[in-house]
């Protein structure tokens, strides 16, 4: 009984509330009045500063409200893409689970450290995968995911995110071209370092028509990302946790 | 409120020259940085389309809602701030909500920004015009910009890949994979048109399209009339 009358109490409340603002409104946005006030300097400022403060305000509680949900479909699309790289045959561990943070100060990734993903047989490493950088990109850095077997084949090379060239440097996604597939099975010892490159430079690896900058600087990535690998190869190898 | 007053004078004739007389594309030649930047595939046109009408649509309200209040002076930093900032509220919910509709539209997002008709309208029209008719002007701008932006995408597709509203199952849902179509198997290419510059010529014959209408049309109706219709109102430039 108590809370019902409260309940009612709170809602004559907010009403009256509400229509105290339309009236104060009603007075503030009263075209008349507005049109004195606009061509006044502190007028024109605090107008300015208000919907700057406002439009501040907005982006701040859409970040708020958006920041733990974007991180989870990071999150989300981080293990569809180490899925991607590493087939799930190879290992029998959670994979975000299971990593180890690796020095990459000197190895050109993108990122002072890398957080190398490791692929477990019964306890055993099969294979490695972990994100890295192209930083530049034709466009911008092209962020790379790729997976790594113990010989230092590559499993699998995905793109992430990138902001190349809508239609001609984005046929590095996998949805748009097969190109990224080239990549399976090549390594440091079956390529020569000439090898590691675009055709246009002497490499085996196609460039796109109308697009050479991008192919080009994800083969670079690429090949930087393995020499990564085997500098830290022994090390990853035998990590057991 | 009641629907029939969108078949009123006023909202038919902005309807008009949106969809066609003032189209932002087709007249005011407005909006062609996103506009070739996107068109590579029909379904990207749709995408960019849709999500600048609900830009257009924000922006043309609240400047209207707040139009009394924008001094005049400093009415051209206010309007980008507001637009800058429904731009990023749209890329920040997309990405929280609609992720894999992001994954495809992400990189134009930002684009509609550049998108100079969205000022163009908040400027010419929204800041002197009530809040129910700005509305119905960012939509109806926003769908004559999709619908051009959706021919060019379907010609330059055809005519580069072969396929129209390829991919068009992952903007709109499994539900629309019937919209994906192969017209020419183990089709070549033609890069000329996948490029911007084959947007510029394909966009070019488009406008030379529909003056040649606009010609045929009006010289039919004076005609049957024999009055000069005064109606083509240029009021959209910057």
């Amino acid at each position: 009984m108590n809370t019902k009358l409260e309940y009612k109490q709170t809602v004559s409340w907010i009403l009256h509330l509400i229509q105290q603002i339309r009236q104060r409104l009603k007075i503030w946005l009263d075209p008349v009045l507005l049109e004195q006030l606009r061509p006044q300097l502190q007028f024109q400022t605090s107008v300015l500063a208000g919907f700057a403060l406002l439009a501040a305000i907005l982006l701040g509680l859409a970040d708020l409200a958006t920041r733990g949900v974007i991180q989870q479909r990071l999150q989300e699309d981080l293990q569809t893409n180490l899925d991607q790289v590493i087939p799930a045959a190879m290992h029998d561990n959670n994979l975000l689970a299971d990593s180890v943070m690796i020095d990459s100060a000197d190895a050109k990734l993108g990122a002072l450290q890398t957080e190398v993903y490791l692929a477990k047989m019964h306890g055993e490493v099969k294979a490695v995968c972990f994100k890295f950088t192209a930083p530049d990109g034709y466009a911008g850095p092209i962020n790379l995911v790729m997976g790594i077997d113990s010989n230092g084949e590559i499993l699998g090379v995905r793109v992430i995110t990138h902001v190349e060239t809508p239609g001609l440097g984005d046929k590095i996604e996998i949805s748009k071209s097969k190109w990224v597939l080239s990549f399976n099975g090549k390594s440091l010892d079956n390529l020569t370092v000439e090898q590691w490159a675009v055709k246009k430079d002497g490499g085996i690896f196609d460039q796109f028509s109308g697009a050479t900058i991008t192919p080009r600087k994800v083969v670079q990535a690429i090949h930087r990302g393995l020499e990564f690998y085997r500098s830290h190869q022994t090390e990853l190898l035998n990590s057991t946790k | 409120m009641n629907l029939s007053i969108l078949f009123s004078k006023p909202f038919q004739k902005i309807a008009r020259d949106g969809l066609w007389d003032n189209n932002v594309v087709l007249t005011q030649n407005l909006a062609l940085c996103p506009l070739l930047a996107v068109t590579g595939t029909a379904t990207n046109g749709l995408g960019m389309g849709l999500a600048t009408m609900v830009v257009m649509l924000a922006s043309n309200a609240t400047v209207s809602v707040s139009r009394h209040l924008i001094p005049s002076e400093i009415r051209i930093p206010i309007f980008v701030l507001l637009i800058a900032a429904l731009v990023t509220l749209v890329d920040i919910f997309l990405n929280a909500w609609m992720h894999e509709l992001h994954k495809v539209l992400g990189l134009f997002i930002p684009l509609i920004v550049t998108n100079c008709v969205i000022l163009g309208r908040a400027e010419a029209f929204a800041s002197k015009q009530p809040v129910i008719l700005s509305m119905w002007d960012g939509l109806m701008m926003g769908a004559g910009f999709t619908l051009v932006m959706v021919v060019l995408g379907a010609v330059r597709e055809i005519t580069s890949q072969g396929t129209l509203f390829a991919n068009a199952s992952v903007l709109l849902g499994e539900g629309f994979s019937f919209l994906e179509t192969t017209f020419i198997h183990d089709y070549k290419g033609f890069l000329l048109t996948a490029l911007p510059p084959g947007g510029f010529i394909v966009l070019g014959f488009l406008v030379a399209a529909k003056r040649m209408l606009d010609i045929k049309l009006s010289a039919a109706k004076k005609t049957v009339t024999e009055i000069v219709p005064e109606s083509v109102v240029n009021g959209g430039e910057l």
